[in-house]
Formats: C-alpha cells, sequence, structure tokens
C-alpha cells in the first residue's frame, strides 16, 4: 500500500510524536482565532520553510499531497470574487492551506508505529475506566492486512466480469466482495477465537 | 466476541477498498466516492453499534496516516479540510442508518436498509457535512448545502443500491443481519 510517510527521512522523524501533534494543537487553534492577514502570511511562510527545509524530495511529495485541496481553493476564491469580498477570500483560502499543510506534515514525519503507540498511550485513562480499548490492537492490523486482500478480490471479480460481458461492472460486484468480507470476517473471528482471542487478552492483562 | 471484532474490522477494510476500486461512477465527471455506500452497508449490515464502531476504526486509520480515503487521501490533514465533515460524519451516519434498520417496522429488509441509507448515509452525512464545509470555508450553512447538493442524486443511487445489496443479503445470509433475523422471529405466529 502506499504510505503517506515522507520518502526521505527527516530530522523531524526523531521527535516524539505527542511533541509534533500537541505543537499542532496550538499552532491550528492559534490560526483559527486570528484574522490579521500578517499573521496568516507569516505561517504559511513558515509552513512553507518547514516544507523546503528537508530538501526538494520532500517538498515535492508534500506538496503532491496537498494537491488535493486545489478544487476547494479555486471554488472558494472564485466565490470571494464573485462577492466582492477578494481580500477576506485569500486569508480564508491561505488559512485552509497552512492548516491541511501543517497537519500532512506531521503525518509525513511520524511513522505509522509510533502513531499506533500514542493512541495506545492516550486511550490508556480510558482503559482504566473499564473501555474495552485493547481490542483496537487486534482491529487495526486487521485493517491494515486486509484492506489490500480485499482490493486485490475487488480487481479479480471486476477482471472475471470483463472476461464475460462488454458492460460495465458497477455495483453489480458489490454483493460477491461484501459476502465475501463477511465469510472472511467468519473464519477471522474462529481464527482468533482459535488463539484465545482478544478476549483472552483482556483475562491475562 | 470475536465475530463482531472481526466483522467491523473487515467492514472497514471494505470502505477502505471501495475508495481504491470505485463500483460506481457517475457519467458526468466527477467520480463519486463509494465510500459513503461503504458507511451505509456498515449500519445496514452490522447494526448501529458495530457500523458505527467500523467507522470509527476506519477514521482512526487514516488519522493515523494510512491512505485510506478515496483518492488515496488519509493523514491528520483531511480532518481540516473541507471535507472533514463529510469523512468524520461516516461513524454518526453509520450509526443512524443502523438505529432506523434495526426500529423501523417493515418487512422488506431492502427498503428498511435503503430507508436508512437515506436517513442515516444521506440526512445525517450532510448535515455534518455542510457543518464541516461551512467552518473550514467560513460560508453560511445554507451556501454550504448548495454546494454539496450536487452530491445528492449520487448519494440517492447508492441508497438505492444499499437497498437491493442489504436485500440479497437478507436471502443469501440471513444470519448475517442481527435486527432482520430477530424480526422475522417476531412475524412468525
Amino acid at each position: 500500500m502506499i504510505s503517506l510517510t515522507s520518502p526521505v527521512e527527516t530530522r523531524a522523524h526523531g521527535w516524539p510524536a505527542w511533541l509534533k501533534l500537541g505543537g499542532l494543537c496550538l499552532a491550528s487553534t492559534g490560526l483559527l482565532l486570528t484574522d490579521s492577514p500578517a499573521l496568516h502570511l507569516a505561517a504559511a511562510g513558515t509552513t512553507l520553510a518547514l516544507y523546503a527545509a528537508p530538501g526538494a524530495v520532500f517538498l515535492r511529495a508534500g506538496l503532491r499531497a496537498l494537491r488535493v485541496a486545489l478544487p476547494f481553493v479555486a471554488v472558494l476564491l472564485a466565490w470571494h470574487l464573485l462577492t466582492g469580498d477578494a481580500a477576506r477570500g485569500v486569508i480564508i483560502t491561505l488559512r485552509m492551506v497552512t492548516l491541511i499543510a501543517l497537519a500532512n506534515l506531521v503525518t509525513m514525519t511520524t511513522g505509522l508505529s509510533e502513531m499506533v503507540d500514542l493512541v495506545r498511550r492516550l486511550t490508556a485513562p480510558l482503559r482504566r475506566m473499564g473501555l474495552p480499548t485493547h481490542l483496537l490492537e487486534t482491529a487495526i492490523p486487521l485493517v491494515i492486512r486486509f484492506t489490500p486482500v480485499l482490493i486485490a478480490r475487488a480487481e479479480r471479480l471486476a477482471e472475471a466480469w470483463r472476461a464475460r460481458s462488454v458492460r460495465r461492472p458497477g455495483w453489480r460486484l458489490m454483493l460477491p466482495l461484501m459476502l465475501g468480507a463477511l465469510d472472511d470476517a467468519d473464519h477471522v473471528g474462529e481464527a482468533l477465537r482459535a488463539r484465545g482471542g482478544p478476549l483472552g487478552t483482556t483475562a491475562r492483562d | 466476541m470475536e465475530r463482531n471484532i472481526a466483522q467491523i474490522a473487515l467492514f472497514a477494510a471494505m470502505v477502505a477498498a471501495l475508495g481504491v476500486v470505485p463500483p460506481i461512477t457517475l457519467g458526468f465527471g466527477v467520480p463519486i466516492s463509494a465510500q459513503s455506500m461503504g458507511a451505509m452497508l456498515a449500519g445496514a449490515v452490522l447494526g448501529a453499534r458495530a457500523g458505527a464502531a467500523a467507522m470509527g476504526l476506519f477514521l482512526l486509520l487514516v488519522a493515523l496516516g494510512l491512505p485510506l480515503l478515496s483518492g488515496g487521501r488519509g493523514g491528520l490533514g483531511v480532518f481540516v479540510s473541507p471535507t472533514a465533515g463529510f469523512a468524520l460524519g461516516f461513524l454518526p451516519a453509520a450509526f443512524v442508518t443502523g438505529l432506523v434498520v434495526e426500529h423501523i417496522r417493515l418487512r422488506s429488509a431492502g427498503l428498511r436498509a435503503a430507508l436508512g441509507a437515506v436517513i442515516g448515509g444521506i440526512a445525517v452525512l450532510y448535515v455534518f457535512g455542510a457543518t464541516g464545509l461551512s467552518m473550514v470555508a467560513d460560508k453560511p450553512l445554507s451556501e454550504a448545502f448548495m454546494l454539496a447538493a450536487v452530491f445528492i442524486p449520487g448519494d440517492l443511487l447508492k441508497a438505492a443500491v444499499t437497498g437491493m445489496l442489504v436485500q440479497a443479503v437478507a436471502r443469501i445470509r440471513p444470519q448475517t443481519l442481527g435486527w432482520y433475523r430477530v424480526n422475522a422471529g417476531s412475524l412468525r405466529p
């Protein structure tokens, strides 16, 4: 599976995840509270500098991740031009892009295992309150493992359809895909139970 | 219990797969993401609590940095982007779809699911989606609704497909639909 983490190792990869996440929360809150154009320009400039610091490869990957926001940038700017409030439109757009870029920065420089670790630590108080947060540790790897399996199966179903029909498969493939997933769930459920299951871990905890 | 966790995880994975291999693409240029259909299906097939859990798990993995949203989007940036409300809305959408399906009194499982999908997967989802859009774009809620309304025809189609799929599941694997089995039992003399 494609990963959203950075193609190059940066210095920020070594920083603790909670520090990056905390910084992101502070910066985002600050940006949402201010309407000053100077502050927003400074924030956007700083963010761009952060993207540029690790080098051209990192900058390109970061800009590629931001591309999905482009249609919204266009719509927002056009909308504000039409309503004759261009200055405000620029600030809103700038804030939006900076917020997304900062959040992406944390995602790009923090590995999945660190994030999962952070979730485990953050949910620890909930677990002490009796919520079954440890089930996440079973569920997260299952999703990561089965997403490519289901994608491959959907592609196989589409191929089989195309071998038999000139029409496009469309939603008809959803039924076999979903039934397959439900069958998988039965098998995985049995396998989990046979191995002591996610409930078994609670008993040991 | 183990099976519930497996079903929740498998449905989260299925929603992710729907973002890569979309079964519905409407003709007018905009590829309609099938992932909101995944939210409808999760609620309608698994029920309110497990369906919401599946969507919560999916969103957690997106937040952790996996590119599971349609178009390969993912990471924390998703939750401050203009479509954040639609992504976060998957959870209540699946929950309300499940609630409707569990509590409405209709013979046909497909009709129940389609109705649940319209209420949960469209009405509830759009309330969250438009709220998010209006917050990020700093627009009044009414304008955000207008902007989002373009996608409602496609979503009605998805609700109809959800109904047909759940009807088929009720026929092929009725044991999967907890709400259907209970109700079918009570209908018998």
